[in-house]
């Protein structure tokens, strides 16, 4: 191996300053392979499960399978998983409107008026640990203060969703919060502005592309859970669009669930056409919700 | 603008403490909504916990006709379960988090970023739907190969021990890892970024090659973060419901065998809900609060473990 | 080293009670247990420009700040003394901060525009205030932005964003929309220290013509500007703590700013001015 070596006038040794061989170098470039392999490992699966939705979903995916009914015998197949959408959709937006104000402004209390306070920091921390709160549970919380005594209805489910929605939101929102410099607010309260003015008209404002971000993100999870809306709001076959009605509804994922248990070929297309088209919406919603950061990341 | 009467008191309306009470209100749901769930579930819980005492929690039978519930089995599902995902996942996750925030090239780091969060984007029942038809037949060969070739060492071929069809303790902790992965990775990332460059930089200085300036300062820095973030995925695994439930195999049986089918807390409570009488209704909710009992600790002590690491990176040291 | 001060009409170092807009009785400033600023005598002028000068640390900022309650923000804040504003003690427990700001604006070091256009930058405070009619609104932007010598460059482009126009601009349109609220006084800390020589130049000019509607207070690094601009000076420095490492403020000479810079009363004063210390 060459080494490029310097004379110095007096030591007996040339410098080498060639990269070493031997071990040390070999390790490095090992654990480099190791580290992106671990990459590989992950991108594997995803992109098979990918191609499975993808290429099963196709065979029955179409405009009437997206708005045909659910099929009612299920050894046959056809039918669609239109009330499915709409349960979906319906569940998932109410969860939203739920969810969204009142995780906004937990968040301004958060950061506005409690940043470094005690009962902050312990709102905080709970805020955190109830991201960590099983779907099962939050189900089931659900089942016992309200479906029980206001049976199946779409509204439970969208309870049950918007309680898992609302930490994240909290959390998003005020990490968006943080992000606006505080000498907004000085430029605010010195005109004169009240706080409480300065937080709606200001910081929210400059927050804003982040916070709906952020809830897009926590709207794509909600879509998908499944578990929540078990308890709750039944399987309807038919479509239900009034989540306040005295009916069960149906969503995507509740779809996918009864047929993938199911031992029919028929119903077992359906579900991967079902889950086609919920991965479809939760991509949607995550690719909106980062083109909408993108946009504030260029604005600033 | 000097007008004679000056006024500077506060001006009338409430709308300022309006506000603030309403925000206020906000974080303090938070709290109330925490309490109710374990207030909630408790008395729903409670003719199941009087039924069977502390038993509940070592019984190993389960039979609603009986009125015996037992919620050991289910414990050792998740438990085991859980556990093989983090086996799995927790190399694999923190891999990829020094792989995308020392390795990557800086124009690459966003788009490796956006495809390793893709798979937190995939909804868990479509993971099952997965696992359930394309991974467990797959792996019910991979298994019975592992069965065979560690046929007759002791130990090893309890663990390896014969396949049931591929629905397993072992199918449901790989979609598990699957589904943690993002989760430790993401926050592994961000815990690893918070490693000061200074340090990084001063062991490049000494000659250190990458791996050992990784293994010299990124990893003890960031180790008391890392496993913030290994337990959160923990937790995450453990409350997995409906993923599991698919690939889980739905016997309650108590086995060394990885390859054995199992039970878990959630997947038991789901596959059962839809047929239960009131009673099992009860027992299957004081499982909740089992579960919602653990889930608590763990990821109480993941929080306080990840709180307190960045505040050790960022503040004193 | 001496140097030029404009000559200007004899004044009484002390203004009479008439005139006077703040008068701040035996002030000091503290951040928790820490005195920050100490023993500070004296009063505003009305329709004057009052700079305060003096090395790092000493306290003239924070002064600056209190006279508009802006340090209530800081935790751990509290004003010893009576600061008092057209007789009215500033910190009594009926006085709002949020009405105090109304009548005392401030423009700071670094511009911090709001990310909105031009127009709705201006018309924050009128809006805030209660002017909801268009018609209002634009005279207000239009009169504003006149009073601040910003109207000709962007009347063309009012709904563009202030985020693209340059530093100068960005401290003119703040200065616009602190005079928008038509405050009785406007604070300035060191609203040039973030400009180039010709931005400098304009805001200087700007404040000469502002002084005869408002009363101006500006906390200044640069020397000469104060001598430049102001109709008063007040010279702060810094005492070292003996007990630590931290410095106390302390208002050490007010005078007619000619008086600071030509005939000082107090060494430290001269020391400062003739550059001899820092």
């Amino acid at each position: 191996m060459a080494t490029a070596s310097i004379a110095l006038r007096d030591s007996a040794e040339p410098l080498a300053l060639a990269a070493q061989g031997g071990w040390r170098s070999i390790k490095n470039r090992m654990m480099s392979g190791l580290l992106f392999v671990s990459f590989l490992v992950v991108m594997v699966p995803l992109l098979f499960v990918l191609m499975a939705v993808v290429s099963r979903g196709a065979k029955v995916m179409g405009w009437s399978f997206l708005t045909k009914d659910i099929a009612p015998i299920e050894r046959r197949p056809g039918g669609g998983v239109g009330p499915a959408i709409v349960g979906t959709l319906v569940v998932t937006g109410l969860a939203t409107l739920l969810a969204t104000p009142l995780g906004i402004m937990g968040a301004v209390f958060l950061n506005e008026y409690s940043a470094k306070g005690v009962f902050g920091r312990i709102v905080r921390f709970m805020a955190n640990v109830m991201t960590g709160v099983p779907s099962v549970v939050m189900g089931l919380f659900i089942y016992v203060i309200f479906t029980l005594t206001f049976k199946q209805r779409g509204v439970g489910g969208s309870l049950a969703l918007a309680c898992l929605m609302l930490p994240i939101i909290i959390r998003t929102t005020e990490e968006m919060l943080k992000l606006v410099p505080n000498y907004l607010r000085e430029a605010s309260l010195a005109l004169g502005t009240s706080k409480a003015r300065t937080i709606v008209t200001v910081v929210l404002p400059a927050a804003l592309p982040g916070i709906i971000s952020g809830a897009l993100l926590a709207v794509a999870r909600a879509a998908g859970e499944t578990a929540p809306l078990l308890f709750t709001i039944g399987a309807a076959k038919s479509l239900q669009i009034n989540p306040f009605a005295d009916e069960a509804m149906t969503a995507l994922p509740l779809q996918i669930y009864s047929n993938a248990s199911s031992s029919f070929p028929a119903a077992q297309a359906r579900g991967w056409g079902a889950a086609l088209t919920l991965l479809l919406l939760s991509f949607l919603f995550t690719l909106i919700a980062r083109l909408v950061s993108a946009r504030f990341a260029t604005k600033r | 603008m000097s007008s004679p009467a000056l006024d500077l008191r506060a001006s009338k309306g409430g709308g300022e403490t309006g506000f603030r009470g309403l925000a206020l209100a906000a974080g303090a749901f938070v709290l109330v909504i925490l309490g109710a769930i374990a207030i909630v579930t408790t008395s729903k819980a409670w003719p199941t916990f009087r039924l069977m005492g502390l038993d509940f929690f070592t019984t190993k039978r389960w039979s609603a006709i009986d009125h015996i519930y037992g919620a050991t089995a289910f414990i050792f599902g998740t438990i085991v379960s859980s556990i093989i995902a983090l086996l799995l996942a927790v190399p694999v996750s923190i891999g990829i988090a020094l792989f995308t925030t020392q390795i990557v090239p800086a124009k690459f780091r966003k788009p490796v970023t956006y495809a390793v969060d893709l798979l937190a984007v995939i909804p868990s029942v479509v993971f099952g739907l997965w696992g359930i038809s394309v991974l467990a037949p797959k792996m019910d060969g991979f298994y019975k190969l592992l069965n065979r070739t560690f046929d007759g060492i002791p130990l090893l071929n309890k663990l390896f021990g014969p396949s049931a069809g591929g629905k397993s303790f072992f199918t449901a902790g790989i979609i598990l890892a699957l589904m943690i992965t993002p989760i430790i990775s993401s926050l592994s990332r961000e815990i690893v970024d918070t490693c000061p460059p200074g340090e990084r930089e001063g062991a490049l200085a000494l000659g250190a090659t990458q791996w050992e300036m990784i293994r010299g300062v990124v990893i003890p820095h960031s180790k008391g973060g890392l496993v913030g973030a290994i337990m959160l995925g923990l937790g995450r695994a453990m409350g997995e419901t409906i993923a599991a439930t698919l690939v889980i195999g739905s016997s309650p049986q108590i086995t060394a065998d990885l390859f054995g089918a199992g039970n878990s807390m959630p997947a038991f409570i789901a596959s059962q809900w839809g047929e239960a009488d009131t009673p099992t209704k009860s027992a299957l909710i004081a499982l909740a609060v089992t579960l919602f009992l653990i889930t608590l600790v763990v990821n109480i002590v993941a929080t306080r473990t990840v709180a307190r690491s960045q505040l050790r990176s960022a503040g004193g040291r | 080293m001496k140097f030029d001060v404009p000559a200007r009409p004899s004044s009484n170092p002390m203004a009479s009670e008439g005139s006077s807009v703040f008068a701040l009785e035996d002030v000091a400033v503290f951040y928790h247990d820490f005195k920050a600023v100490r023993d500070v005598n004296l009063t505003i002028a009305k329709n004057e420009i009052t700079a305060f000068i003096g090395p790092s640390g000493c306290g003239k900022t924070t002064v600056l700040r209190s006279l508009n309650r802006m340090n209530d923000l800081i935790p751990g804040a509290r004003v010893e003394g009576i600061i008092s504003y057209r007789g009215i003690d500033l910190y009594a427990e009926e006085v709002s901060a949020t009405q105090v700001r109304h009548h005392i604006g401030m423009v700071f070091q670094k511009p911090n525009p709001f990310p909105k256009s031009i127009y709705d930058n201006v018309a924050f405070g009128p809006r805030v205030h209660g002017v909801k009619k268009k018609s209002e609104l634009d005279a207000i932007v239009e009169k504003s932005l006149r009073g601040a010598a910003l109207w000709d460059e962007v009347k063309d482009r009012l709904s563009t964003s202030a985020l693209g126009m340059s530093g100068g601009q960005q401290q003119r349109l703040c200065i616009a929309r602190t005079i928008a609220v038509e405050p009785d006084v406007v604070l300035m800390d060191e609203p040039c220290s973030a400009l180039d020589p010709i931005a400098t130049a304009r805001v200087e000019d700007l404040m000469q013509e502002m002084k005869s509607q408002f009363t101006i207070v500006i906390v200044t690094h640069n020397m000469q500007q104060a001598a430049r601009v102001s109709d008063r000076t007040a010279f702060f420095t810094a005492e070292v703590n003996p007990h630590g490492d931290r410095r106390t403020g302390v208002l050490v000479e007010y005078a007619p700013t000619q008086t600071i810079f030509s005939n000082p009363g107090d060494p430290r004063t001269e020391n400062y001015v003739t550059g001899r210390v820092g």
